[in-house]
């Protein structure tokens, strides 16, 4: 079973949930920049939660299917057609062999996740299929889906997939609210300069990539230039000499040597890599406890929620 | 020791402010002790020049149970003798890099003292990251040390040995860097599909030693091109 990849689009790349447990190696973990429109994909095709899909940035893929295969659409919103014919996001679709998918240009966010009954097949590199270019580790040789590709898909029969809707679909805004645990080097920023950075609003900037997003607004003022090169983890706000704050997202250096105010909640990280440049940030400082709180919340409603069955 | 907050699911540890021998060793004491549990309560650690990143999933367990193994690892009746035994990697250079000479001009030495410099030390790795497989090494003798270059080059070559303040590192792949070359290694740094991987890791001990270029060649070594090499007529002339 496989899927031919008529046109790749602007940046499709192989991923799974992540590479974990690799830092030592000074590898990154990469993995589904919104995760929640990842687990939703594999979810709707009864995946294993981990199986790798395709990540759309942006949009503008054409694939054709070799077989029978039952496939998802979830993440930003966008225009798909299977055949020429319209058809839902964040539902199971049938794609019968000789089919072509189309997916547009995301309209609202920029990634988009499209999964395959079954998975696609692809041999893991550290324990993980996930593409991270800068490294040229994962993926298919460690680089994005170009024309022509064919991808193997895990061997599944159409027949045995539960075809379903998502009833409460996410959505993607334009403005969004970054839930940050202060910590690292939080007391070299004065109480002056952490009211100023909670309370405006920054700007996405044209620098926004998998490895992190810079933003624009009022610079921050940090009272240490530099520091001894540390770990950074998922989200952390690392403020340069420019006082314009990155976030640091899956693609991260591992090490790196700038203060840092905290950590962004991964469940906002998700909404923050659906911007692109333009976009708009606000932060709101919650405790760590809050923090699991929520992790564990957002987990429970995931299990939890309700889908529709759909006919194929 | 001070351990923050970093981020929902990790937390950072300080060993100390600056890089010193029980900052180091204390630091390799603590990785050696939660490396078991990573996979499961702990996703990840980076031990770094004074801390360690601990990362957690904050759906298995939470900071104040993390933070507890943490300040239990660390205590000194856990220290094993075999946990203090570090190793001590040996590593070829060839050294004919294109700022050697930069470098002797510098400390007023002659390219042969600036190798017999870099040869001396024991160095520490005392951190992996920047790109797989690129462990920073310390420190170099005082004399020896180079700012980095004011433009960075767009192309290192991979296997280049190179100096910054008083770091040096092999470069486990060709990629950009601001590094001052003075040789090459035949080594390979990073192996995807090598077991191991990587010849070194945090908290080894490495040693370089100089070779020729026929041996450079023999062990494997790629001569990068002429503009990363030393001009030979400049190092007969000093």
């Amino acid at each position: 079973m496989s899927l031919h990849i008529v046109n790749p689009g602007i940046l499709s790349l192989l991923q799974d949930a992540g590479r974990f447990g690799q830092h030592g190696l000074g590898l990154t973990t990469g993995g589904p920049m919104d995760p929640l429109a990842f687990k939703w994909a594999n979810r709707l095709v009864q995946n294993p939660s981990n199986s790798t899909v395709i990540e759309v940035t942006v949009g503008g893929v054409k694939a054709q299917a070799k077989r029978d295969l039952a496939v998802a659409v979830t993440g930003a919103k966008t225009k798909v057609t299977i055949n020429g014919i319209e058809k839902n996001q964040w539902q199971t679709l049938l794609l019968k062999q000789g089919e072509t998918i189309e997916l547009g240009y995301a309209t609202e966010g920029c990634r988009i996740y499209l999964a395959v009954a079954g998975g696609f097949d692809i041999e893991e590199q550290f324990c993980s299929t996930s593409t991270v270019l800068r490294e040229g580790i994962g993926g298919v040789d460690g680089k994005g889906l170009t024309a022509n590709e064919v991808l193997p898909v895990g061997e599944r029969d159409v027949s045995e997939v539960d075809f379903q809707r998502v009833v409460d679909v996410p959505e993607y805004e334009s403005i969004v609210t970054l839930r940050v645990i202060p910590g690292y080097q939080e007391h070299a920023f004065s109480r002056h300069q952490q009211r100023m950075f909670f309370y405006h609003e920054y700007e996405v900037s044209d620098l926004a990539d998998r490895m992190g997003y810079r933003l624009k607004g009022p610079a921050v003022e940090c009272e240490l230039n530099g520091i001894l090169s540390e770990g950074i983890c998922l989200g952390a706000i690392q403020v340069p000499a420019d006082g314009q704050p990155i976030i640091l997202m899956n693609d991260r250096q591992t090490i790196g040597g700038y203060p840092k105010l905290g950590s962004v909640l991964s469940l906002d990280l998700a909404k923050l890599a659906q911007l692109t440049s333009g976009g708009r940030v606000r932060f709101e400082p919650i405790t760590i406890d809050h923090a699991h709180n929520l992790l564990h919340l957002a987990q429970h409603k995931f299990e939890h929620s309700v889908t529709e069955s759909v006919n194929p | 020791m001070r351990i923050h907050v970093a981020g929902e699911n990790a937390l950072i540890v300080y060993m100390g402010d600056a890089v010193s021998e029980t900052v180091t060793a204390s630091i390799h004491h603590l990785c050696t002790q939660l490396k078991p549990y990573i996979g499961n309560e702990l996703i990840d650690l980076v031990p770094s020049y004074a801390s360690v990143l601990v990362v957690f999933d904050p759906l298995k367990t939470d900071h104040l149970q993390v933070r507890s193994w943490i300040r239990f690892a660390s205590e000194p009746h856990f220290h094993s003798a075999e946990s203090d035994q570090r190793r001590i990697v040996r590593l070829p250079v060839y050294y004919a890099g294109v700022d050697l000479k930069v470098i002797a001009d510098r400390a007023d030495l002659s390219p042969d003292a600036v190798i017999e410099k870099h040869t001396k030390q024991h160095y520490q790795v005392y951190a992996i990251g920047f790109a797989p497989g690129f462990a920073y090494l310390g420190e170099v003798d005082e004399s020896i040390a180079a700012p980095r270059l004011s433009t960075p080059r767009k192309q290192v070559p991979k296997g280049a040995v190179a100096i910054a303040d008083r770091q040096t590192a092999v470069y486990p792949n060709e990629s950009p860097g601001g590094w001052n070359i003075i040789g090459f290694c035949p080594v390979p740094m990073f192996d995807a599909h090598a077991h191991p991987t990587m010849p070194v890791t945090s908290g080894d001990h490495i040693e370089f030693y100089a070779i020729d270029k026929e041996t450079f060649i023999s062990m494997g070594g790629e001569l990068p091109k002429a503009e990363f090499l030393l001009n030979q007529t400049a190092e007969t002339a000093s």
